[in-house]
């Protein structure tokens, strides 16, 4: 029986291999970590210099302060001042605004087109639908930016007749859009992973298909909704082009929804070009970078936990 | 038992009653419902393509492609701006490709999926998935430009002019390597999930090695995944603006970039700041109109790619 | 050239043998002890079996009994699976096989056949010779020539012979199966696991396949998962049948299918249950 000069395997190679790979592994969580680190260092002056928290401390930026003496207590964003304000909350109600005209659209529609596109619609339509959404998706949001800039803004004007142009209203419509792909995915996904055996059971007992969508399948898919709608609402929050371009910078405390705002995010992209290295501005602009990170992280994970409960309830039920 | 007399039974049979108004329409009321929301969502992202396509579609020409801006962006072309961001996207791809893969087969092939190192390093992901690209820019400002880059500045180099302290395309690239990291894990996963079992064990069943079989069985057959997950990274490494506005992208810059610490133009950054700052709106708006188009066309190009191969690839995975 | 093929070979075999002069090796595999766990979940249950060299000895049973597990537990591919836990010792040639160094190279010398033909998708001539590259085995024409020599082996050459570099996935159903086995018999195993070869083809395929397994066992041990009784008794020397984990019978497949010792296999093959 003939033998072919087999040589042993290189236990050196196959060594470096995997670890080669095990390292590269651990890169998301370095990274992860190392975005907290960096930006919260940043921001760490707010908490320790006493120089830095003369002009902006924790309690400047959140309470009611005084600026002139004798005026009214205001809160107030205006770095650039002769008397420098840090207050967030105009920044947190503008981001807030955004984010929330944005879900009002974003949620009716994302979640209708997934009901749509898992409930009713054929098997065709569904093959169109969904690289419809995808391609939405795929649109740069400062293309969507631009769009709102130059041409919703004017239109909504028109339509309702409004004093500012840019205002949280229009781009809040236009965050809607960017948003509408997460609900929509998020939620269609649930929807079709409702076990067959739970709807054929439905069909059993006499319900009609749209009784068994309805009735049967929306809400068992509802906590994968819920995570989808908590997954846009944390995109919202977070975006910055749409806002930057369509919202109008105005750091401002109004209830009206078309009124200018400011939000986090935009603050960071507008005014990070300008601030000295260093200063309590530069420290502040960190400090707002590090809270949306973690109100991000905490919706994700909050998002995360909602869908694998879903994932676990669901196919516990199909065993 | 007593049978039921069946003009008795007829009386009391409330499952058989005629159903209601409601009842009979609540099932086309829905449908109709929802399949409007499908419209408005259709006919929105119409709007906006088609306006963009009209209006830009007039600027776009051999010259607008290849020549570089001219008058302060009221006329010449976007060449730089494509340049840059073609450049960028490459130096991202060579960063991100190896990494996001590497860690895809890690996640499959090395660990179970219930392990604590998996899931650790899942929630990672799927919150790096989800951090706001500003943030992304501020890191890239604090870490690569403000660590990286003044560290090696002070190791190497000891003028007072910074060399690498400062924007750069490579920070730029790197910045956007770690946005679009997720999306080349997540879409290698879905390939490398495809892979039935029986072939890996065909491969460890004659000898092979773990490695081996990745390389030779694994990889080739998780291609078209890879694939996608690049492209995919490609077409969002594009279009996002915030990452780059402090790490690198510069609005008008007289050469192209040529080194690695060189700043860049792109064209997502030169929509920006001519929709917001140009000087004159209505004189810049068919330049502006024509980079939108581009970009918009550049990032559908790449994304129908994807969705073709990836469409291709789970037809073929259900025959193969 | 010969000498450093030879030398080679040796070392490979001196790593999984323990003492070539001294002992009398009379069973080429001895199973001690060997009980199974998924997790905490018993499957197996103190086998103890003996394999002959050059002898074909099949697993029978009814499904779930444990046989698949069994013949897996021969080249470790449970290894493979998480969770998974062995008792008891497994010996190849005088020595555990868990005391071999590198799996890969226990598992060259104990190949496997699965039920379902799983080829690569490479072409027919890549499916075979690649057990053989990722051995090291670099040398065009050795590849070539042993590619032959294996399909040959497996009674597939006439078939395939103008066609090597089609994709394997062009043969029927019966043919990747003995691709399969070619693809094993390249890198020269000494014993083969088949595990059903041939539950999933054709009374024609499952004829030559059985044919093929008759010419093998002069050059190989075979280890044959069946739950075919009747191709059992046509194929095998010894036959163990298994029940509920256990290893309930083992001897001479005439004995086994004529007077059997124990009831429960009396039962299984006249039929009784199963």
């Amino acid at each position: 029986m003939q033998s072919y000069d087999f040589k042993p395997k290189s236990k050196v190679g196959e060594f470096i291999g995997e670890k080669v790979i095990s390292i590269s592994a651990m890169s998301a969580l370095v990274v992860i970590l190392l975005i907290f680190v960096f930006i919260f260092k940043e921001s760490i002056p707010i908490f320790t210099d006493p120089e830095i928290q003369e002009e902006a401390s924790v309690g400047k930026m959140v309470f009611k302060q005084e600026y002139y003496e004798g005026r009214e207590a205001k809160w107030s964003w205006q770095p650039n001042s002769d008397v420098p304000k840090y207050s967030l909350l105009p920044l947190f109600l503008g981001t807030l605004k955004a984010a929330l005209v944005a879900m009002l659209f974003a949620v009716p529609l994302g979640v209708g087109a997934a009901i749509y596109t898992s409930e009713f619609a054929s098997r065709r339509m569904r093959e169109i639908i969904k690289p419809v959404i995808e391609l939405l998706a795929g649109i740069p949001s400062v293309v969507l930016g631009f769009f709102a800039l130059i041409v919703l803004a004017t239109s909504v004007q028109n339509l309702l007749g409004l004093t500012f142009r840019l205002n949280a209203l229009t781009a809040g419509i236009a965050l809607g859009l960017a948003v509408v792909p997460i609900i929509f995915t998020v939620s269609e996904d649930a929807l079709s992973t409702v076990p067959l055996s739970l709807r054929d059971a439905a069909s059993a007992l006499g319900a009609n298909p749209w009784q068994v969508s309805l009735s049967m399948a929306l809400p068992a898919a509802l906590p994968g909704i819920a995570a989808g709608i908590v997954l846009g609402f944390g995109r919202a929050i977070g975006e910055t082009m749409i806002v930057l371009m369509a919202s109008g910078n105005a750091a401002v405390i109004s209830g009206s929804i078309t009124d200018s705002i400011r939000t986090f995010s935009a603050t960071i992209a507008a005014e990070l070009a300008e601030v000295v290295f260093g200063s309590a501005h530069y420290n502040v602009l960190f400090f707002i970078g590090s809270l949306l990170f973690v109100f991000t992280f905490l919706v994700n994970l909050g998002g995360d936990v909602i869908l694998s409960r879903l994932k676990t309830r669901l196919q516990g039920r199909l065993e | 038992m007593k049978m039921v007399d069946r003009t008795e039974a007829r009386q009391y049979d409330y499952f058989i009653q005629p159903p209601g108004f409601i009842a009979r329409h609540a099932g086309d009321f829905s449908k109709g419902l929802t399949a409007l929301a499908v419209l408005i969502i259709a006919g929105m992202l119409f709007i906006i393509l088609s306006n963009i396509f009209y209006n830009g579609v007039g600027t776009i020409s051999v010259d607008f492609l290849t020549r570089p801006p001219e008058n302060g962006m009221e006329g010449g072309g976007i060449f730089p701006a494509i340049f840059g961001t073609v450049a960028l996207v490459i130096l991202m791809v060579i960063a991100v490709v190896p990494i996001g893969v590497l860690t895809a087969i890690y996640l499959q092939e090395y660990t179970s999926p219930n392990s604590k190192v998996t899931r650790l390093i899942r929630i990672a992901i799927a919150n790096l998935a989800g951090v706001p690209s500003i943030v992304f820019g501020l890191f890239g400002l604090g870490f690569f430009i403000g660590f990286i880059g003044s560290s090696m500045d002070s190791i190497f180099f000891d003028s007072a002019r910074p060399v690498w302290g400062q924007p750069a395309i490579i920070w730029a690239a790197l910045t956007l390597a770690l946005l679009t990291l997720p999306v080349v894990i997540i879409s290698t996963e879905e390939a490398l999930r495809t892979i039935p079992v029986e072939l890996k064990e065909a491969s460890y069943s004659l000898g092979a090695t773990k490695l081996q079989t990745i390389v030779r069985v694994i990889l080739p057959q998780a291609l078209p995944g890879i694939l996608t997950g690049g492209i995919l990274a490609v077409s969002r490494g594009a279009g996002e603006v915030a990452p780059i506005m402090f790490t690198g992208a510069a609005y008008y810059l007289p050469y192209l970039p040529s080194k690695l610490n060189d700043q860049f133009m792109e064209l997502g950054y030169h929509i920006y700041v001519m929709a917001t700052q140009s000087p004159d709106v209505e004189a810049t708006k068919p330049i502006l109109y024509g980079t939108v188009l581009v970009l918009l066309i550049l990032t559908f190009m790449l994304n129908i790619t994807a969705i073709l191969i990836r469409s291709k690839m789970r037809r073929a995975r259900s025959y193969g | 050239m010969d000498n450093e093929l030879a030398k080679v070979e040796e070392d490979v075999i001196t790593d999984t043998m323990q003492n070539p002069d001294t002992e009398k090796v009379d069973f080429k595999m001895t199973v001690r002890d060997l009980s199974f766990f998924y997790g905490s979940n018993q499957v197996l249950f103190n086998v103890n079996m003996d394999i002959r060299e050059n002898h074909v000895t099949a697993l029978i049973g009814p499904s779930g009994c444990g046989k698949s597990t069994f013949i897996r537990t021969l080249n470790r591919m449970n290894d493979t699976i998480p969770g998974t836990r062995m008792d008891g010792k497994v010996i190849l040639d005088s020595k555990d096989i868990y005391e071999i160094k590198e799996v890969s190279t226990l598992r060259r010398r104990v190949g496997m056949v699965f039920q379902k033909s799983n080829p690569f998708p490479k072409s027919i001539f890549n499916n075979v010779a690649y057990g053989l590259r990722v051995n090291g085995v670099r040398d065009k024409s050795i590849i070539a020539e042993a590619v032959e020599d294996a399909l040959k082996n497996a009674f597939l050459w006439e078939e395939v012979k103008d066609k090597l570099e089609d994709s394997a996935y062009m043969l029927s159903g019966g043919q990747q199966q003995r691709l399969c086995i070619a693809r094993a018999l390249a890198v020269r195993p000494e014993v083969i696991l088949m595990d059903e070869p041939a539950s999933a083809l054709d009374p024609i395929s499952t004829t030559k396949i059985e044919e093929l397994i008759r010419e093998l066992k002069k050059q190989f041990t075979i280890v044959i998962v069946t739950h075919n009784m009747h191709q059992a008794a046509r194929i095998s020397d010894h036959t163990a049948f298994f029940y509920q984990g256990v290893l309930v019978e083992f001897g001479k497949t005439d004995k086994i299918f004529t007077k059997p010792d124990k009831k429960e296999t009396e039962d299984y093959v006249t039929g009784r249950f199963g």
